[in-house]
């Protein structure tokens, strides 16, 4: 009795807001009412406008119009199940190639401990260097196994000029080293092959497929999309088999354990950093055609690092199955969204949605979907 | 045999596996180990390396492993042969190719990779012969056999000391550098571990270099011992003559005989010690 009292009264005696400074909810609602209010001067002016249904419904219509606002989109694009099936497979084929990117971060993260940030400029070099030798005249083929050649050599360069040089010291000057390669490279394979856009001299099958139709609609899947989705499963397999099943695989494995342990049973921890940067390098130069072949290898490829970025925090930055099922996730989720709510938040959702997915599993799961269990016992 | 290969430091340059040579450690440039360390394995030999916490058991150990790299330690004087051959600017992976294999503190197993996985990682340096290898293991460490698809990460602290020494053992090798295999287990455990060490060294032939701080554990195996004090050899003997040793019996296993002694005749190197009396 006393107890309560007590409490009573000191509230009492303090400010009627200072209990609620503390919480969050409080905040959040304080925030809302500030957009709702300035959201009301911007688009009062356009209250006609389509763009803004979502938000306009939830000043009007309260918690259910806006719950009502946000799921309808998505209960109309299923209702279209021969355009909805269309526009999954397009995500799913697309998330192949994020996962094909997203695993040279990890297969470099895992052996390494490092995050490479030049993994997005390996991406373009390899891809600049394949076209740019393709452009002297040289075959295909013979091309494509120079530029893996070119690749292993950039492994063994990286390995002797920076890796063995920063044993054991800490994540974050790794993480700086990777920085500077990254704007080395960009420069190099500028200064080599030029900053032209190029176009991929390969013979990939263009036009669309009829798969199959449901109702009206004619389901039709890009041909290119399949093409480069199958060379990324391909990929995948093999790392797969690679990692699990050869003594190689294994000792990269045990690497990425524990690195003393690794050196103390006698792994040469610099042909594990060849043999893995090699490797990233060749998952690059595939992401790198894959992902020009559409629109030619230029500048903007190097970014497409940035999209594997969501795709290593919802996968966990060291799990391979983590990148493939995270590629295709956010290859899904994000088409899904643009063509649900693009009308009714003005468009260009594809471009942060992933991001704004890894910020939820930033929260609820930060490890990630697939990542490391974290084993911990005295 | 054993009283044979007890007998050490006479120069009998057949049985010398490996020598130590008056190391000198320095970590990071400035930070100073090792004040000159020498000490002999014979071949077939068991020898304990003893001391208190921070007496450079370790480092020695990874100087002759040379896991020091890693660490950005450097040998600076003095030098190492196994076999006579220098080694001390040989890669880990060089030496374990030799023979030379260390089980690091703590076991350091594979924890994401099964148990099996583990053992066969120790044979990376070998070609051939590793699925009898991986059986001889199987023979001396039976538990690792049914724990073989367990991730090694959640095995009990025993087996996965097991299993270090397993991997170890996949290699091959001509001499173990055992760090601290009692650490962290139950007494009856690190008996049995030690029995173990015992019959490979019995039956396999492995020369063992054994850190340790179970000072009396460690002198009931082994046949030689040095005892460190920061980074110097300051005792070293036949195991036997040291578990008698009054002064390793004070201060190593805490038995002492005479009750309250004075310390005016104490004069060599427990002197600064005298606090723990």
């Amino acid at each position: 009795m006393t107890a309560e009292a007590s409490t009573a009264g000191e509230a009492g005696a303090r400010s009627p807001l200072s209990g609620l400074t503390g919480k969050w909810w409080f905040w959040a609602a304080v925030i809302v009412a500030v957009f709702a209010i300035v959201g009301l001067d911007v688009w009062g002016l356009d209250e006609d406008a389509e763009n803004h249904k979502a938000i306009l419904s939830f000043l009007g219509d309260g918690l259910v119009g806006f719950l009502k606002a946000v799921t309808e989109p998505v209960a109309l694009f299923w209702l279209k199940l021969g355009f909805a099936i269309e526009t999954s497979m397009t995500g799913l084929l697309v998330g192949v190639l994020y996962s094909l990117v997203a695993l040279g971060f990890v297969l470099i993260y895992k052996a390494s401990g490092m995050f490479n940030y030049s993994q997005g400029v390996m991406v373009l070099f390899a891809a600049l260097t394949f076209v740019g030798l393709t452009e002297y005249g040289i075959p295909v083929i013979l091309a494509l196994v120079m530029a893996v050649g070119v690749m292993i050599l950039f492994a063994i360069v990286v390995e002797f000029l920076i890796l063995r040089h920063l044993v054991n010291q800490e994540q974050i000057i790794l993480f700086m080293a990777t920085i500077g390669l990254a704007f080395f490279l960009e420069g190099f394979g500028d200064t080599i092959w030029g900053s032209n856009v190029k176009k991929i001299p390969l013979d990939l099958p263009s036009g669309a497929m009829d798969w199959l139709t449901i109702g009206d609609w004619n389901v039709q899947v890009q041909w290119l999309d399949i093409s480069a989705a199958a060379t990324g499963a391909v990929m995948v397999v093999a790392l797969a088999v690679f990692f699990n099943k050869t003594r190689i695989g294994r000792a990269l494995r045990a690497v990425a354990d524990d690195h003393q342990a690794a050196l103390s049973v006698g792994i040469n921890l610099r042909t594990i950093w060849i043999i893995v940067w090699s490797v990233a390098g060749i998952v690059a130069l595939f992401a790198g055609i894959v992902w020009g072949a559409p629109s030619g290898v230029q500048f903007s490829l190097s970014l497409i690092a940035l999209k594997a970025l969501p795709v290593l925090l919802i996968g966990g930055f060291e799990s391979i199955p983590g990148a493939i099922v995270a590629g295709l996730i956010v290859g899904f989720g994000e088409k899904i969204a643009e063509v649900s709510w693009g009308d009714s938040l003005g468009g260009g959702i594809e471009n942060w949605f992933a991001f704004m997915l890894a910020m939820v599993f930033l929260v609820i799961r930060p490890q990630g979907l697939f990542g490391e269990k974290i084993i911990e016992r005295v | 045999m054993s009283e044979a290969s007890t007998s050490t430091g006479n120069g009998d340059a057949k049985q010398l596996l490996l020598a130590v040579n008056n190391i000198e450690v320095i970590y990071d440039h400035v930070i100073l180990v090792l004040k000159g360390v020498s000490l002999e394995v014979p071949e077939g030999g068991i020898v304990a390396l003893l001391g208190a916490n921070g007496a450079g058991k370790t480092t020695t150990l990874k100087a002759v492993s040379n896991l020091l790299g890693a660490e950005r330690g450097d040998v600076t004087k003095g030098n190492i042969l196994y076999k006579g051959e220098e080694v001390q600017n040989l890669d880990p992976n060089q030496l374990v190719k030799r023979g030379v294999i260390q089980v690091m503190e703590g076991r350091h197993c594979f924890e994401h990779l099964t148990v099996e996985e583990n053992l066969l990682t120790g044979a990376y340096t070998r070609r051939s012969g590793i699925n009898d290898s991986l059986e001889l293991v199987y023979s001396y460490f039976p538990r690792l056999k049914d724990r073989r698809t367990s991730l090694a990460g959640y095995i009990s602290g025993g087996e996965q000391q097991m299993c270090a020494i397993g991997r170890a053992l996949m290699s091959n090798p001509s001499t173990m550098l055992l760090d601290e295999p009692s650490m962290g287990l139950a007494p009856q455990l690190v008996e049995e571990i030690f029995e173990r060490v015992k019959k490979l060294n019995e039956e396999q032939g492995v020369s063992i270099l054994l850190a340790e701080q179970n000072t009396n554990m460690a002198l009931k195996y082994a046949h030689y011992g040095y005892i460190l004090e920061s980074g110097r050899v300051v005792m070293d003997g036949d195991a036997k003559d040291l578990a008698e040793n009054e002064d390793v019996k004070e201060f190593y296993l805490g038995i002492s005989s005479e009750g309250r002694r004075s310390f005016r005749d104490v004069k060599h190197y427990k002197r600064r010690k005298r606090w723990l009396a």
